[in-house]
């Protein structure tokens, strides 16, 4: 998005085209060099990358992705991290999922109530999940990590305990058809999800004093708190933020999947993590726009669905999204050096 | 720049007589001969230090634009300049914390690149940063020797290294505990702690970077005497001050710089305030204090024998009325800065009572003082004050965004916010003039403004200033005070706390002056004056 908006602004003089890519990097980061690359490769490896229907798939799988980095980013914004995004995401399809099939079984006509009390249950649980990360960190100062790891132990041991291991089923068909397979004007629902919590997101952390509060908090928190801000409410939503947006992304895949599972989220708080990192948030907190980190997590769903398609290993996978990380990391110091020779 | 180049080894004498604007440098040209018929008996000592032609580019930002300087043993060479002119940036290259993007530094009469501080204190080159370089939760002793800590047998001596550090503070006569954390030490103290880190090794060049920002008179004192012993040895100091007095009184040569330039180099002895300010800003500068109009109406804050949980108050008592600047002076730890931020709410109270605009307000949270009209501006800009690494505009709106002037509802007013904000730095005379920059990528001074500016975003009826001019230069300081002058005058209270004497002398209507925690004195009118100032800074017994 941020891509589309800011080339309008490259210079009127005349330079060369090296100064123009110098420029546009410095301008926007790596991030959209990385994702141009990813796609003229991954054309090149594979003819079905570029069609419509594979673009279209790319953005559906990743939309998942990009709900959990969008979340992720508020707690990285404060200066933590959420490791208990991914247990957030299974507590949510298990819990949404039994309510749901045992108010199905129950009264086998209230279809969409029964639709509407399971989401709203894993929402709940989604958030409060996130509220109690925020409690220990806010109010009883458990270092983040600690806390969410702790959670996130936690709440995979209870979806597992309230499953006894196994799936759950017997949710009504509507559930799965409209949420994990309907489409409107030719878009899956998923993306239409996950544009609107980005919608709303982006109005959230750009146009409200909220959002505000939450880079200053990430900036200096004892400023923060000397500004009249009440930096410990403020802790506790953007774990809060960070849980609900999970269990939306919950919700979505126990509908894509037609089942509750205990046993899926567990690559995303690394994930989300490095699309943030990607998207330049620092992992110190107070930096971070939520564009980028939308364009991170497509970048991470390109690559991967650009290696499928291209037949390479998903051992390999990893190593080359490790490595991508990195890359990236380094090419912002890069960028950072660069902006020296560049006088505006 | 003819004068530097032709002789790079003897020291110039520039002639008083600068009218305000005749610093061009034809006028220098004009003079180099005559220079060097003076100092003839200087040719044979070889400066310490040369620097020829360094530049250094920051985003955006030329922060150096070929500046030169010259060192010589035993001299106090004083860099002057206005916030942002660049004199951090050059003293930090001298001292290898980073590199200049072009030009060559000599040391000793040969060419040095350094690549990090460690090689330059190699060489003998140690500096007092204006920023620390403090690991707060290290000790200070830890800290004093980090990076050359004593070994024994390969591993930590922390008995050695206790001592030490203890040796160390005690030549240098300052009062702390060894073994205290940094984290818990005042600015003051930390100020402290990192000159004692300069003098760790035996210097050749000492530079201090505004180290009596916030040092009162005792510390401050103690360190000229220290850097006339090392000026005594031989050793080159360089030191950058924004304070008048102590040009005059420890200087031997000045260099003036501006916007990254080099502009000329003076005998202190030789050169008058005027032509100093004028050779620094360019224009004309008539008087540094405003005349503040006294109108007392109603009382806005009153503190009743008021003690905090860890002592650092005992039943202290002052009141404050709207319209008059109340100054408050102390040594370090007297209390003048706790005694504030208890009312905002920032230290844990034991007993007393405070009462705001007539309502008691004991033991609020910043959040409700704020919402009641008292702003308390801090004195750690770093790690109080800003977020440094957000931009200028947001620090500037932070404290104000729940008032009607930024927020419409739940959301943010960003049109008004970024012209307020434009306005307000304007005013402040921000440079660079770029309110989206992050706070961090300013000048010291330039910091301070944007934490003046805060406060002037909301309705505030009572106004704290803790050291408002740290690290302002004398033009931005005239500023600043007319600012102060101007709320004051429109008839809010205002409290001053400072430890530089001139601005509490000139500008408060009445003074308190503190003493470990205790109120010792009520000053007004003329009794405010520097000696009755210092007469209660110290124990009775203690004459002055
Ligand atoms: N890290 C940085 N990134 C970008 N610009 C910088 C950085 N540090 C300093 N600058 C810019 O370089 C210029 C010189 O800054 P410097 O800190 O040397 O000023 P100064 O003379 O020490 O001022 P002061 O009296 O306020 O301390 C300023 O315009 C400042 O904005
Ligand atoms: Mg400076």
């Amino acid at each position: 998005m941020s891509t589309l908006t800011n080339t309008s602004t490259t210079p009127s003089t005349r330079k060369s085209f090296a100064f123009y890519a110098k420029y546009l990097f410095v301008r926007l980061g790596v991030l959209p060099f990385l994702l141009l690359a990813a796609i003229i490769i991954f054309s090149l490896l594979s003819e079905n990358f570029l069609t419509g229907r594979n673009v279209m798939n790319v953005f559906r799988q990743s939309s998942y992705l990009m709900l959990i980095a969008m979340g992720q980013m508020f707690a990285l914004l404060t200066g933590g991290f959420d490791l208990s995004v991914g247990t957030i995401v299974a507590i949510t399809s298990v819990v949404s999922a039994i309510v749901m099939s045992t108010l199905f079984s129950l009264y086998p006509d209230a279809i969409w109530l029964s639709i509407s009390v399971g989401a709203l249950v894993g929402l709940f649980v989604g958030t409060s999940i996130g509220l109690i990360n925020g409690i220990g960190v806010a109010i009883f100062k458990v270092n983040p990590f600690m806390m969410t790891l702790g959670m996130s132990s936690v709440g995979f041991g209870a979806a597992l305990y309230l499953t006894g291991g196994s799936p759950v089923y017997g949710m009504p068909m509507d559930f799965s058809d409209t949420f994990g397979f309907g489409k409107l004007l030719g878009i899956p629902a998923p993306i239409w999800i996950c544009f609107l919590c980005f919608a709303a997101l982006a109005l959230l952390v750009n146009w409200t004093r909220t959002g505000r509060y939450f880079y200053a908090v990430g900036g200096n928190l004892k400023a923060a708190q000397l500004s009249g801000i009440n930096t410990k409410k403020m802790l506790m939503l953007a774990y809060m933020i960070s849980g609900l947006v999970a269990a939306v992304c919950g919700i979505l895949l126990t509908a894509r999947l037609d089942t509750g599972e205990a046993n899926i989220g567990a690559s995303f708080p690394l994930e989300s993590i490095a699309a943030c990192v990607i998207a330049g948030v620092s992992l110190r907190g107070g930096v971070g726009r939520i564009g980028n980190v939308v364009l991170g997590a497509l970048f991470i769903g390109l690559i991967t669905n650009g290696m499928n398609l291209a037949r390479i290993e998903s051992y390999l996978q990893t190593v080359v999204i490790g490595l991508l990380l990195i890359f990236a990391v380094i090419a912002d110091q890069l960028r950072l050096k660069l902006m020296a020779s560049l006088q505006d | 720049m003819a004068i530097q180049e032709s002789t790079p080894s003897a020291l110039e004498a520039c002639p008083t007589e600068l009218g305000p604007h005749s610093h061009s440098s034809q006028m220098k040209h004009g003079q180099s001969n005559r220079i060097q018929n003076i100092n003839t008996n200087n040719e044979k000592v070889q400066p310490l230090l040369k620097l020829d032609r360094i530049s250094k580019l920051y985003p955006g930002v030329v922060a150096l634009d070929k500046m030169q300087l010259t060192i010589m043993p035993g001299e106090v060479h004083i860099l002057f300049g206005e916030n942002g002119a660049g004199k951090s940036t050059l003293i930090s290259t001298i001292a290898g914390a980073h590199q200049a993007s072009s030009g060559d530094m000599y040391f000793a009469g040969e060419k040095v690149l350094l690549h990090s501080v460690q090689e330059a204190r190699k060489l003998g080159i140690s500096a007092v940063f204006q920023e620390f370089s403090l690991v707060p939760q290290l000790s200070i002793a830890e800290n004093l020797f980090l990076g050359a800590e004593p070994l024994r047998a390969g591993l930590l001596d922390q008995t050695a290294n206790l001592t030490a550090a203890k040796a160390l503070l005690s030549k240098l006569g300052f009062e702390l505990d060894a073994e205290q954390k940094v984290a818990y030490l005042s600015r003051a103290e930390q100020q402290m702690v990192e000159i004692a880190k300069a003098f760790r090794t035996e210097p050749k060049i000492l530079i201090l970077d505004e180290p009596t920002a916030s040092l009162t008179e005792k510390e401050s004192d103690r360190l000229f005497e220290l850097v006339s012993q090392l000026k005594a040895k031989g050793v080159g100091i360089i030191y950058i001050t924004h304070r008048m007095s102590e040009i005059r009184r420890i200087g031997d040569r000045i260099t003036i710089m501006r916007d990254g330039k080099y502009i000329s180099t003076l005998n202190v002895k030789d050169t008058s305030e005027d032509a100093l300010l004028t050779l620094m800003t360019g224009r004309v500068i008539d008087k540094v204090f405003p005349k503040v109009a006294f109108h007392p109406t109603s009382t806005a804050l009153s503190i009743n024998n008021l003690s905090t949980k860890d002592n650092s108050l005992k039943k202290v008592s002052i009141e404050v009325k709207r319209g008059e600047i109340v100054g408050l002076a102390g040594l370090i730890g007297s209390g003048k800065s706790e005694l504030l931020r208890a009312c905002f709410g920032l230290e844990p109270l034991a007993s007393g009572s405070v009462h705001f605009n007539g309502e008691e307000v004991t033991g609020f949270s910043p959040k409700q003082m704020l919402d009641r009209g008292f702003f308390y501006n801090s004195a750690d800009r770093k790690n109080e004050g800003l977020a440094m690494n957000r931009s200028c505009r947001e620090n500037i709106t932070l404290a104000s965004l729940t008032t009607q002037r930024f927020s419409l509802g739940l959301f943010l007013k960003r049109f008004k916010e970024l012209k307020e904000c434009k306005d307000l730095a304007k005013k402040l005379q921000l440079q660079p003039f770029n309110i989206e920059r992050e706070v961090e990528n300013f000048s010291g001074g330039n910091q301070q403004k944007v934490l003046l500016a805060k406060c002037l975003t909301r309705d505030v009826s009572l106004y704290v200033f803790d050291e408002p001019t740290v690290g302002v230069d004398v033009g931005t300081r005239t500023e600043i005070y007319q600012l102060i002058a101007n709320l004051c005058e429109s008839g809010a209270a205002v409290v001053l706390i400072s430890s530089d004497l001139p601005e509490i002398i000139h500008l408060s209507h009445r003074a308190y002056v503190m003493y470990r925690g205790e109120l010792k004195a009520e000053l007004s009118g003329t009794n405010i004056n520097e000696q009755m100032l210092l007469n209660h800074f110290f124990e009775r017994e203690c004459t002055l």
